[in-house]
């Protein structure tokens, strides 16, 4: 075999691929966004145990979003931008947690 | 199989354009970090309202009273399938020479998402026609406009963007710094695509359900 057409196999083999990592992102994204919006339009679930399963729901389409849309995997070369979102998870729990820790505090002694 | 020499998120452009390759990582890691801090951005906005959604009522309407579920769900999949169409676009430009698929896949996209912000407009207006629901009524009012508010002037950039850019390949060709701008867009406007996760989760339909 020629090395040229090997070349456009690959080529041709990586569109497959990459087209097929989008379609899956949008189904996978579809089904977890039904799910929520089924949930909350059903009424199955309310109150502290709606911020459960919906904040799970959310981070599960988070993370597939990554790994479809960004391309984000836990190969070798990715570890530095990995490593960024992981930081950046940590500053944003810090900022969020804090925060709402913060005014809730302040709300309970204003009462 | 996975592509051989991933070495920057998104779609790498390493088994077309091994010159465009090279120069991709450093100016994408360079935009992460941004994309990072922005993030950090949002962050602040999610957790003021956290706060003001449950305890900044004050004599105002409550969210439940004021979201319109049908319309956040038709927001999001605009947004979605926007993210999706933008991926096809960014396809286009590394496997085919042809401009009029890339400039078809990225105008869709745009449409996509001027209907998304249109929505939202629209939101906006039937929440301050029919609930009086103005962003100086009330501490939640306040923290809910400015933070979907920026999110759509994200996404009105990036469609601006968008359109800027669908001007130099039709100028420049689609030539290495083209490209390589293309790629920052998209990571730019899939990152949106998460906040909103983030946005229709806690915000609509957790506001919804309590």
């Amino acid at each position: 075999m020629n090395p040229e057409t090997l070349s456009s196999n690959t080529v041709q083999a990586q569109t497959g691929n990459e087209q097929r990592s989008y379609c899956i992102g949008l189904v996978l994204a579809l089904v977890l966004t039904l799910i929520a919006f089924g949930l909350v339009w059903l009424k199955v679930v309310t109150g502290t145990q709606a911020l459960a399963v919906l904040g799970f729901l959310a981070l599960v389409q988070v993370v597939v979003h990554l790994r479809f849309f960004l391309h984000i995997d836990l190969g070798k070369s990715h570890r530095d931008d990995l490593m960024l979102i992981l930081f950046t998870s940590l500053i944003l729990l810090l900022i969020v947690a804090g925060t709402i820790w913060i005014l809730w505090d302040q709300h309970a002694r204003m009462m | 199989m996975n592509a051989p020499h991933s070495l920057h998120p998104g779609v790498n452009l390493d088994v077309t354009d091994r010159e465009s390759h090279a120069k991709a990582s450093e100016v994408i890691f360079g935009f992460w970090i941004f994309l990072m801090s922005d993030l950090v951005l949002f962050a602040a906005l999610f957790a003021t309202y956290a706060a003001m959604s449950s305890q900044g009522i004050a004599h105002g309407p409550t969210p439940a009273e004021v979201f319109d579920l049908g319309s956040a769900f038709i927001e999001t999949l605009l947004l979605l399938l926007s993210s999706f169409t933008f991926g096809f676009a960014i396809l286009a430009m590394k496997y085919s020479t042809s401009r009029a698929r890339l400039l078809g896949w990225l105008g869709l996209t745009a449409v996509l998402g001027a209907a998304f912000v249109a929505f939202e407009l629209h939101d906006y207006y039937v929440m301050i026609e029919t609930h009086d629901a103005w962003p100086q009524t009330s501490g939640f009012l306040s923290a809910y406009y400015l933070l979907t508010g920026t999110h759509a002037v994200h996404v009105s950039a990036g469609i601006l963007w968008m359109i800027v850019l669908a001007v130099q390949v039709m100028t420049l060709g689609i030539n290495t710094p083209v490209k390589l701008r293309l790629l920052r867009l998209a990571l730019f406007w899939h990152m949106l695509d998460i906040v909103w996760v983030g946005i229709f989760t806690f915000v609509y339909l957790f506001g919804v359900a309590t």
